[in-house]
């Protein structure tokens, strides 16, 4: 017992103060899109031929449909202009489908669920996860939400073995045809009321394997979604941010 | 002895299509055999498009003690004599090209479904002939496809005899995506990110293993600087990695200290990745030719100090496991492999190198960095989780070691080779030793220059059945440790 106790002194406290106080991410971490389409050049489209997913539409200005958007460099380096950069900001979770597309103005954040349902779950709520597809990028940074930098346990989350013990589901990857079943009667399985997160790029659009005939581009369709939490995979503080918004817990 | 030889290439080599000798198939499986026989190992084994209607089997076979690897290819009919009985490493394969191409290999002792693929005709997932006890005091368990933790979903299935296994089926396929059939006809500007994203947890081996064999269809290198820090990032996922895997064995058995220490200290070697390259897993990192980010002094030295100060906790976190009586209980004798069973199976990795197998694709087939600057290889002998935490550990020392060279010695220079056409009608191996063991990408391409045929094998491929073994004689309630000692991917599998 004394070994633990002073490897746990040498070891010391390491939780993050967020949501208190914002960690700094690394300067190269790719967060948030800034889009600039006042610098965009007439007719070039660089960043939407660079992107391998579609995330980029020039119709009617700059968007990047954060859904599909995988985070990769591709589109900041194709664009000459610096119309399309990628800030260090984490905040990236939104509450509807549309919110996903982002333009000059930034991302609408995530709002809190009905007051009904964040009156049951603010304080408590309890996650069954569901991979379908997903590549363990995902399931890793959820699990990694658990641990004693983010430690999800301080805010009354979970994550639980059985649906049955479940408030909702996190559900990760593109949906694959050989999970659909499972992913429904899990589903089912959860009893009500209860919500549905997904979680990455996968579970928004099937992300690098989008309109492959063995999946099924995530939930889009499929489960009612009360929570899209972007990235390839999020950053832990990125899904912690999306809950905590979620259940009202955020000032700003 | 054959009358044909077999295609002597090396590790990220292309060469043309045409001249891999293409024996009659008796021919094909002496060699195989005879490969095997003088310590050959069988890496990748798939059937591709041929000229004409059939298919031809393409197997390839790592000789390790001369960094070579042997090609050897066949065209058969409709079915041939299957190599299992003889050479069990082949099973997995064997039963592959059967599930996709329908080839059958006659007398393979279970011809059963790999990863379901949903084809007309085909099983639905999870339907098969399970191996079954019968008998009064005899009964089943079965588990999945989804699991109670935050992990991929699988289906096993334990034949149990009260607390004792007696022989454990694995059935996966669930995360299967069609990986491999989506990289024929390109690559397109998606294939990266769907080798990133192979399996997640080793981003930088597939798309490493990726990288360097379109380079060698190209005909190009990754530069000195590209090729450490594609060496840098391998290190900081093997170490990231190991750290977290020996966090999971000590939550596995109760024991809380280490596996909160070394769960933080896993996310801390992730983020010294994230500060090269802006992403935990190394995603958009490697590219074809090199590189994408350089690391400058400053970020050279921060990531030095930022390795230092979590490196000598991981080892001090660790050490507690190792001085306790009753980890050591835990772990000592617990899901053993032979080293017969594993050199039949052909297993790979951190798993194989437990079993006392001196095998690791860093130094046998070396390329890059590892060619330059040896690595030192992680052996224990004893088979069991014991081992296989050991030869963690281990690795952890190492990689902690060769990162600081690396970054201390770190050659200048371009960080990416222009990059070319890729050569058409040739086929190209490309291996990397992954934190979870060897990784073998194959391709070969048509007239245009475009992926006929794209291979991928994950070290799970060659390792689950090994999981099986090691749960024989096991009492059930070891199977969170076992399987956690092997930490096998799931997607990696399915593809």
């Amino acid at each position: 017992m004394i070994k633990e106790l002073l490897e746990r002194l040498r070891q010391g406290h390491k939780t993050t103060a967020f949501p208190k106080e914002s960690p700094q991410m690394p300067e190269r971490f790719r967060g948030a899109p800034a889009l600039s389409p006042e610098k965009c050049a007439d007719g070039c489209d660089a960043c939407s031929k660079a992107c391998p997913n579609g995330a980029i539409s020039l119709e009617g200005g700059l968007k990047v449909d954060l859904g599909r958007c995988i985070f990769c460099p591709d589109c900041s380096e194709a664009c000459a202009s610096g119309a399309i950069r990628y800030t260090v900001d984490f905040r990236l979770a939104v509450s509807k489908r549309e919110n996903l597309t982002v333009g000059a103005g930034g991302i609408s954040l995530a709002q809190p669920i009905q007051e009904e349902l964040r009156q049951i779950f603010a304080r408590s709520l309890k996650l069954r996860q569901v991979s379908a597809g997903g590549c363990n990028g995902c399931e890793a940074e959820i699990a990694a939400t658990g641990n004693i930098i983010f430690d999800l346990g301080r805010f009354g989350i979970q994550v639980v073995a059985s649906p049955r013990h479940a408030d909702g589901l996190m559900v990760t990857g593109p949906g694959t045809a050989n999970m659909k079943l499972a992913l429904e009667k899990t589903y089912e399985a959860t009893p009500g009321p209860k919500i549905v997160i997904a979680v990455g790029s996968c579970a928004l659009s099937g992300g690098p394997f989008r309109n492959l005939p063995e999946q099924s581009n995530g939930v889009e369709g499929s489960l009612p979604v009360d929570l899209y939490i972007p990235g390839c995979p999020p950053h832990p503080l990125t899904i912690l941010d999306g809950l905590l918004r979620l259940l009202g817990r955020l000032d700003d | 002895m054959s009358a044909q030889k077999p295609l002597i290439v090396k590790n990220g080599e292309a060469w043309p299509v045409e001249i891999i000798p293409l024996m009659p198939f008796d021919n094909f499986a002496s060699a195989v055999l005879d490969e095997i026989a003088g310590g050959g190992r069988i890496v990748s084994m798939f059937a591709a498009p041929g000229n004409g209607a059939r298919p031809v089997i393409y197997a390839a076979l790592a000789r390790d003690k001369s960094s070579d690897i042997a090609v050897l290819a066949c065209q058969p009919g409709a079915q041939y004599r299957s190599l299992t009985p003889d050479a069990p490493q082949a099973h997995m394969f064997e039963r592959e090209i059967y599930e996709t191409w329908g080839i059958k290999p006659e007398g393979h002792p279970w011809l059963k479904p790999v990863r379901f693929p949903g084809k007309s005709g085909g099983r639905n997932v999870g339907v098969a002939d399970f191996f079954r006890v019968e008998g009064e005091e005899v009964h089943e368990v079965a588990v999945g496809p989804v699991h109670a933790g935050v992990i991929e979903p699988g289906h096993f299935r334990f034949q149990c005899h009260g607390e004792k296994v007696f022989h454990l089926e694995i059935s996966l396929g669930y995360q299967h995506r069609g990986v491999e059939a989506s990289l024929s006809g390109g690559p397109d500007k998606t294939a990266l990110a769907r080798m990133e994203t192979v399996a997640g947890d080793t981003t930088i081996g597939h798309a490493t293993a990726y990288c360097q064999l379109v380079e060698g269809l190209m005909g190009v290198t990754a530069p000195d600087r590209g090729g450490a820090i594609r060496a840098m990032a391998l290190e900081m996922e093997r170490l990231a990695n190991h750290t977290g895997d020996l966090g999971m064995l000590s939550q596995d058995i109760g024991y809380l200290p280490p596996s909160a220490f070394l769960g933080r200290l896993r996310g801390d070697f992730l983020n010294l990745t994230q500060v090269i390259c802006g992403n935990r897993f190394g995603r958009g990192l490697v590219i074809p030719g090199g590189v994408r980010f350089g690391l400058d002094e400053k970020m050279t030295a921060d990531v030095l100090g930022g390795l230092n100060k979590p490196g000598k906790e991981a080892m001090s976190a660790a050490r507690l496991l190792w001085n306790k009586p009753s980890v050591l209980a835990r772990f000592e004798n617990t899901g053993t492999v032979s080293l017969k069973d594993c050199e039949a199976l052909g297993l790979v990795g951190p798993t194989a190198r437990a079993c006392g197998a001196d095998r690791d694709a860093r130094r046998d087939h070396p390329v890059g960095a590892y060619a330059s600057k040896p690595v030192t290889v992680a052996n224990w002998g004893s088979g069991d989780v014991f081992a296989r935490a050991m030869v963690r550990l281990l690795e952890m020392k190492n990689s902690l070691a060769y990162l600081t060279t690396l970054l201390n010695e770190s050659p200048a220079g371009a960080l990416t080779t222009p990059v070319g056409a890729i050569k058409p009608h040739h086929m190209a191996i490309s291996l990397v030793e992954g934190w979870r063991g060897e990784i073998c990408h194959a391709a070969i391409t048509g007239p245009d220059g475009r992926f006929s045929c794209y291979k991928v094998a994950d070290p799970s491929f060659h390792n689950w059945t090994g999981l099986a073994m090691a749960l024989r004689g096991q009492e059930i309630s070891d199977f969170p440790l076992c399987n956690k000692s092997f930490n096998l991917s799931y997607c990696g599998f399915d593809l």
